[in-house]
């Protein structure tokens, strides 16, 4: 196989543009890293190495409060998009249903509609449920999961169901030809083929849920806030590199869980599921 | 004895098409069978109603004796070889064939040693552990036909199974389905829009369009007898001239010649006769003679292609134009465009069709 090779003064151009394209990635984070260690209250100015910001994090208790608000919430609100975000990406991918076209419409609006109405959206929704129906919602750690899962659905279906459009839909026929359930023809052929998909949307739905700030900080109440709000705030009363600190534990996690799904997916090759 | 498989007055509609239309089917028990057809005539849908995949709008389907109309596919006592293979990606070939034995809740053990069998009589010994990906087409093929044949299916069914082959693996895999079948004496069904399959294979062939059975028979009697045009059309090739019965014995051809071509259809009727290349004969002009029992009409060469074992002439009569296939001869000893000739035939050499 031959491929063509740039040579001469394109080689050099197209050298030097990778690496300012890599500078602008990664510049920063690795700024935000380096000031993470910093002796010094003022971000951007060295003042020698010291962990103690991370100590500080470990210590501070709303930081840690804030941490376990944002783990519970992802970890919820992903196991729920994921069950629900699946079994929709099925019912519109496998069949035909009256109504189908609005619902497959409703069901992709919170990618397109900016996060600020949606906050809005659900803020509205929350409060008139007491007009409505009576019923007194307090904001807090529920109405965040809530949102969270009502628009990490969307993302969730959306990879799943590319993932069985490229699936032989004959496959779920010969399971059933080869004397499969229904049921016994999901778990062992469809699941197995769309697993990559639902990890996928799984890990986009922990990753967002982890991330938001402003559909959170909408219906966020009092002594539950998310990691990102609780940052955000912070900034307004005067940058430390204690947000430093907090950003690059964040940085870690997210690495960690994109580097877990690939090792995850590579380790797929074993043996047969079927028991 | 019980028929395999028997389809009486069976419709099938999606929506407002009519996919299969009024059929009856009987399959033999231990038949090779082939539905032949173009696509969309409705030889798959008649096919996956036998498997259970599509239920029919109306009728009823009965395999060995048991109405089984919308009976589900996980309770039939027949296997599917799908048109490209339909093997799980993420399943070694052993885990394949072993999936119905496991679904019936066979013990473990027991289904991969019988999946084993299954593998070697399909001569893939040693390729257990593989994936489906890791196979050639031909090896995917057999792999799908273990698959199916370890169930000890009651019938076995085949849609297209040879249709992403190349041509001499195909050839190759025709000869072992068919040993195959005779050594199990299983029937099979066998949907294929290749004619020249059909032909080598079956011991009976059912010609469907548009959702219509046009003929059921062997290959012999579908192709020396077929029962309409389009049989004789769809099935190798012919020459349809076109006439007009006038009475039992002889038809008048668009040219006004009375030509002797016995036919039970009614005085008036428009036919056509069916005359195959090969089995028309090419003399010079005026050779013939009217006495021999033969009937003749006189043309001109128009064109001759060379196939190397055969030549096909094209041969321009007063008002069509007819082929004539020969056994290839000396190139001096050939006539050549322009010639004068005359093509005959007997009785037998043609049909009648509607």
């Amino acid at each position: 196989m031959s491929v063509a090779k740039p040579r001469g003064a394109t080689n050099t151009a197209l050298g030097l543009n990778a690496f300012v394209v890599y500078l602008f990635f990664y510049a920063p984070i690795l700024l935000l890293v380096l000031f993470s260690f910093s002796d010094d209250n003022i971000v951007g100015r060295w003042g020698g190495f010291t962990l103690d910001w991370y100590r500080d994090f470990g210590e501070n208790d709303e930081v840690q409060s804030a941490l376990s608000v944002s783990v519970r919430v992802a970890i919820i609100s992903t196991l729920i998009s994921v069950v629900l975000g699946t079994m929709a990406a099925l019912a519109l991918e496998r069949f035909r249903f009256r109504g189908e076209r609005v619902f497959d419409a409703l069901l992709y609006l919170p990618v397109i509609i900016p996060d600020v109405t949606m906050a809005v959206m659900m803020l509205i929704f929350f409060t008139s449920l007491d007009d409505l129906i009576g019923l007194q919602v307090t904001k807090g750690f529920s109405t965040i999961t809530l949102s969270h899962v009502a628009f990490s659905i969307s993302f969730v279906s959306i990879v799943v169901r590319a993932r069985l459009a490229g699936m032989n839909q004959t496959l779920e026929e010969a399971a059933q030809d080869l004397y499969a359930t229904r049921w016994q023809a999901f778990r062992h052929v469809t699941f197995p083929q769309i697993m990559p998909g639902i990890a996928g949307g799984a890990l986009l739905a922990l990753t967002l849920s982890l991330d938001d700030v402003v559909i959170t900080q909408f219906v966020a109440g009092p002594g539950s806030t998310t990691l990102p709000v609780y940052v955000f705030g912070l900034i307004r009363r005067g940058v430390t590199p204690l947000i430093n600190a907090v950003s690059v534990v964040m940085l870690g996690a997210s690495i960690t869980l994109v580097l877990l799904s690939l090792l995850a997916q590579r380790a797929r090759g074993g043996s047969d599921p079927v028991a | 004895m019980t028929a395999a498989v028997e389809i009486s007055d069976v419709t099938k509609r999606f929506g407002d098409v009519v996919a299969v239309d009024n059929i009856d089917l009987t399959i033999a028990d231990g038949e090779f069978f082939a539905m032949l057809g173009p696509s969309g005539c409705g030889k798959t849908t008649t096919l996956r109603m036998i498997a259970g995949l599509d239920f029919p709008t109306e009728g009823s389907l009965k395999i060995f004796g048991d109405e089984v109309g919308t009976l589900p596919p996980n309770k039939r006592p027949v296997n599917t070889v799908f048109q490209n293979y339909a093997l799980f990606p993420h399943m070694s070939v052993l885990d394949n064939v072993s999936f119905g034995l496991r679904m019936q809740k066979v013990d473990k053990a027991t289904a991969a040693a019988r999946a084993k069998e299954s593998i070697e009589l399909v001569q893939l010994g040693g390729y257990e552990k593989r994936r489906p990906n890791q196979l050639s087409g031909g090896q995917q093929q057999r792999v799908a036909l273990a698959r199916a044949l370890v169930n000890e299916p009651k019938v076995l069914l085949l849609d297209e199974p040879l249709g992403a082959l190349d041509l001499k693996l195909r050839q190759e895999m025709q000869g072992e389905l068919k040993s195959l079948q005779r050594d199990l004496g299983v029937s099979f069904v066998f949907v294929t829009h290749d004619q020249e399959e059909a032909l080598t294979m079956s011991d009976r062939i059912a010609v469907m369009n548009e959702g219509k059975l046009l003929q059921v028979g062997s290959p012999e009697e579908i192709y020396e007898r077929p029962a309409n045009r389009f049989v004789a059309d769809f099935i190798g090739q012919t020459n349809l001239i076109e006439g007009t019965v006038a009475d039992e014995t002889t038809i008048v051809l668009t040219n006004g010649a009375r030509v002797a071509a016995p036919s039970d259809h009614a005085a008036g009727t428009a036919v056509a006769l069916s005359l195959r290349p090969e089995r028309a004969t090419l003399t010079p002009a005026g050779a013939v003679e009217a006495a021999d029992g033969r009937t003749s009409v006189d043309g001109v060469i128009a064109g001759v292609t060379y196939l190397g074992n055969a030549l096909v002439y094209d041969v321009a009569l007063d008002w069509m134009t007819i082929e004539v296939r020969e056994e290839n001869r000396p190139a001096g000893d050939r006539p050549s465009p322009g010639d004068r000739v005359a093509v005959s035939w007997t009785t037998s050499d043609a049909s009648v069709v509607v």
